[in-house]
């Protein structure tokens, strides 16, 4: 998994409550048997005008000028400022990857729907939970100005504006751990073999019926 | 010790290691497969010459992708059909069963999970599948997890876990004649809202989920989902013992015994303490249609559309704006007075046996009467929940009644659902479908959803708009 350690990025605003992760990968895309090259189809029914199917050349596709992520200004954009319920309904692990294939390493919003928030740690992508005012602010602040910036600084657990104001956030320190330094989560898991094997061969005493 | 909650006795039973910070690596007893989100899974243990950790705790069978109609013909799309394919490889080459598209058992995997005793009380279980949930009315802990966690479940039989909060949701009285755990999942969510359960296990409780088959838990704890929860669940009590009994995968003999004795040990202390309590009143709870697109924009079929002027925030103006306008709909139009062109009765949520005779009844009546699917409906299905459901409505001549009613008889699967094979809306249709979700686009784009229970979507057909089931009641639900 690629590390997260600090990032300073161009902030996109996605100004709607509880997106869903059909809206940000729809399911034609899930087709796909590979992990990689959901960038271009990500937010496709908002973001492009006609109708996408997996294999299309997007280079050449209409894209919807109402759908902000279109706005010249918000090209390169890493960092993504959206509203409450973020990533809710299906757990389509599509949805992080896609949103990393297209730019986005960190998502900025007032909650977060759970699964999705567990996924976005597996692919290198950090979901910030920052009060509802907070992220009012910086939807305010982005809107005002062209080519606004946000440093996210995942060891100090905080996210810095232009105008040097610092936000803090929080976040599991293992979950912290694993994505500061990139960690893959089975190699760490399988360290505990051991452990695992004795909690089965104590179960297995208690309810043999699970291990028949 | 302290008195436990449901949660927490499942919780416990599978821990294997705490960090310092509290997150826990916990034991899953089984993982359903199924060929969207486990292909990459595959490929990351094959990448790393990585095994399954234990063959037993598996079962496979594709879902999403496949036909409901013509499967002899195999499936047309290359690309559906390259990703079950994938799921056959890889379920021969590591040795995993497998419920193939044309094996009678095969079917939804939160169908089949149970219909097989694969899902057994006391078990944590897992799938890359939010709808996962539906196994916690078995006093399963089950949730839905992303294809990086299906990966670390085949390779280690364990997940890394924060404890979550328990809130319990009580609704206890009777529920009036028509009015289904369906209606009663609506009727929650419209409460608590698509986030009132973020960060929480639901435990389902009360007389009135004490009265509910288990099918009927099945299709609750399954929405507990769309209330942010990641996983529902409701006690043990006999109707779980009894339907467990029997069963290809579940205990057998003496052994039978031991486990139903465990099995009824996983109900909630009386003292034990919840983090949140939500309660309802089922006397008071109407049969529900949504009128937007989150699961929570939903009223009593007697209401009508909310009006974005009333209500509650600003943010909450916008969304139900947008809504509106995307669903084709003006405030305060009374939901009866909504026509539809299509109607789906499937799902995980709502396709068990149970929930097509409430569809039949309905059709039933209409045949009586000489009545058909109306003429505005281009599309009526019923789609089972597994080949076995579907062997089951035939013998009991299901099947013969929806046809005569003018409703179309499909072979199991997710179907239109997500719209994932070549069941879907076209642009601007209107569906009343028995799903769970009606986000934009989910039954395919430009498609227009409204949730409902089985009999009201069957009623929706042959009235050609939505109707209040209760005002048939009396005739067809007996």
């Amino acid at each position: 998994m690629k590390p997260f350690v600090k990032l300073d990025g161009l902030v996109a605003p996605l100004d709607r409550a509880n997106v869903d992760t059909d809206a940000i990968i729809p399911k034609q895309f899930l087709k796909s048997i590979k992990r990689a090259g959901f960038g271009p189809y990500a937010f496709d029914e908002w973001r492009y005008l006609d109708h996408g199917e997996p294999g299309m050349d997007c280079s050449t596709r209409p894209l919807n000028p109402d759908f902000v992520l279109n706005q010249a200004r918000y090209q390169g954009a890493s960092v993504l400022l959206a509203r409450e319920n973020f990533g809710c309904g299906s757990s389509r692990e599509h949805a992080p990857w896609a949103l990393e294939d297209y730019g986005f390493r960190a998502i900025i919003a007032p909650s977060f729907a759970d699964i999705f928030y567990n996924n976005c740690f597996k692919n290198g992508v950090l979901p910030i939970v920052l009060p509802a005012e907070a992220v009012d602010r910086l939807f305010g602040e982005t809107l005002a100005a062209a080519g606004y910036r946000l440093t996210v600084d995942l060891a100090a657990q905080t996210v810095a504006t232009p105008a040097g104001e610092t936000f803090a956030f929080t976040v599991d320190p293992e979950r912290k751990h694993r994505l500061l330094n990139g960690l893959d989560d089975i190699s760490l898991t399988l360290k505990f073999t051991d452990k695992i094997q004795a909690y089965e061969a104590r179960r297995k005493g208690e309810a043999p019926w699970l291990f028949a | 010790m302290n008195a436990s909650t449901l949660y927490d006795k499942l919780w416990d039973a599978h821990v294997v290691h705490v960090e310092p910070d509290g997150t826990a690596l916990i034991y899953i007893d089984r993982q359903l497969v199924h060929e969207v989100t486990s292909p990459q899974a595959f490929e990351g243990l094959k990448m790393n010459g990585r095994k399954p950790w234990r063959l037993a705790s598996l079962l496979a069978t594709p879902d999403h992708n496949i036909p409901t109609i013509h499967r002899d013909q195999g499936i047309a799309d290359p690309v559906s059909r390259t990703q079950v394919e994938t799921l056959d490889a890889n379920c021969a080459e590591f040795g995993i069963t497998e419920f193939g598209m044309n094996d009678p058992r095969q079917g939804i995997v939160h169908v089949i999970g149970p219909e097989q005793g694969f899902t057994q009380p006391g078990m944590t279980l897992v799938c890359g599948d939010s709808h996962t949930s539906t196994h916690g009315a078995f006093g399963t802990l089950a949730f839905g997890i992303g294809t990086s966690e299906v990966e670390h479940v085949l390779a280690t039989q364990c997940l890394w876990q924060k404890k979550a909060k328990a809130m319990q949701v009580r609704v206890e009285g009777e529920l009036p004649f028509g009015v289904t755990a369906k209606d009663v999942a609506l009727a929650v969510i419209g409460r608590i809202g698509t986030a009132g359960g973020t960060g929480f296990a639901l435990e389902f409780a009360g007389s009135a989920i004490r009265s509910l088959s288990m099918e009927g838990r099945m299709t609750l704890c399954n929405m507990a989902i769309e209330a942010g929860a990641r996983a529902g669940m409701v006690a043990v009590d006999e109707k779980t013992v009894e339907y467990m009994r029997g069963r290809p995968y579940s205990p057998r003999g003496e052994q039978f015994e031991q486990a139903a004795a465990y099995w009824r040990s996983l109900v909630s202390d009386a003292d034990a303490r919840f983090d949140a309590v939500v309660e309802l009143d089922a006397a008071a709870i109407k049969p529900q249609v949504t009128w937007g697109t989150s699961p929570e924009m939903v009223v009593a079929v007697d209401e009508q559309v909310p009006d974005p002027a009333q209500a509650p925030n600003s943010v909450k103006k916008s969304d139900w704006e947008r809504a509106l306008a995307y669903m084709g709909l003006r405030a305060n139009t009374p939901m009866a007075d909504i026509a539809v062109d299509k109607v789906f009765v499937g799902s995980c949520t709502n396709s068990r046996i149970e929930d097509l005779r409430d569809a039949a009844k309905v059709a039933q009546w209409a045949v009586a009467r000489n009545r058909k699917v109306a003429g505005n409906v281009k599309l009526a299905m019923v789609v089972p929940g597994s080949g076995l459901v579907k062997a089951q409505a035939e013998a009991e001549g299901l099947d013969k009644v929806f046809t005569a009613a003018g409703f179309e008889w499909r072979d199991p699967g997710c179907s239109m659902c997500l719209a994932m094979n070549a069941d879907r809306l076209e642009p601007g249709e209107r569906c009343a479908s028995t799903s769970n979700r009606n986000f934009e686009g989910r039954q395919g784009q430009g498609g227009r959803t409204h949730l409902v229970s089985p009999a009201m979507a069957a009623a929706a057909a042959v009235f050609g708009h939505f109707v209040d089931v209760r005002d048939l009641a009396n005739e067809v639900m007996q």
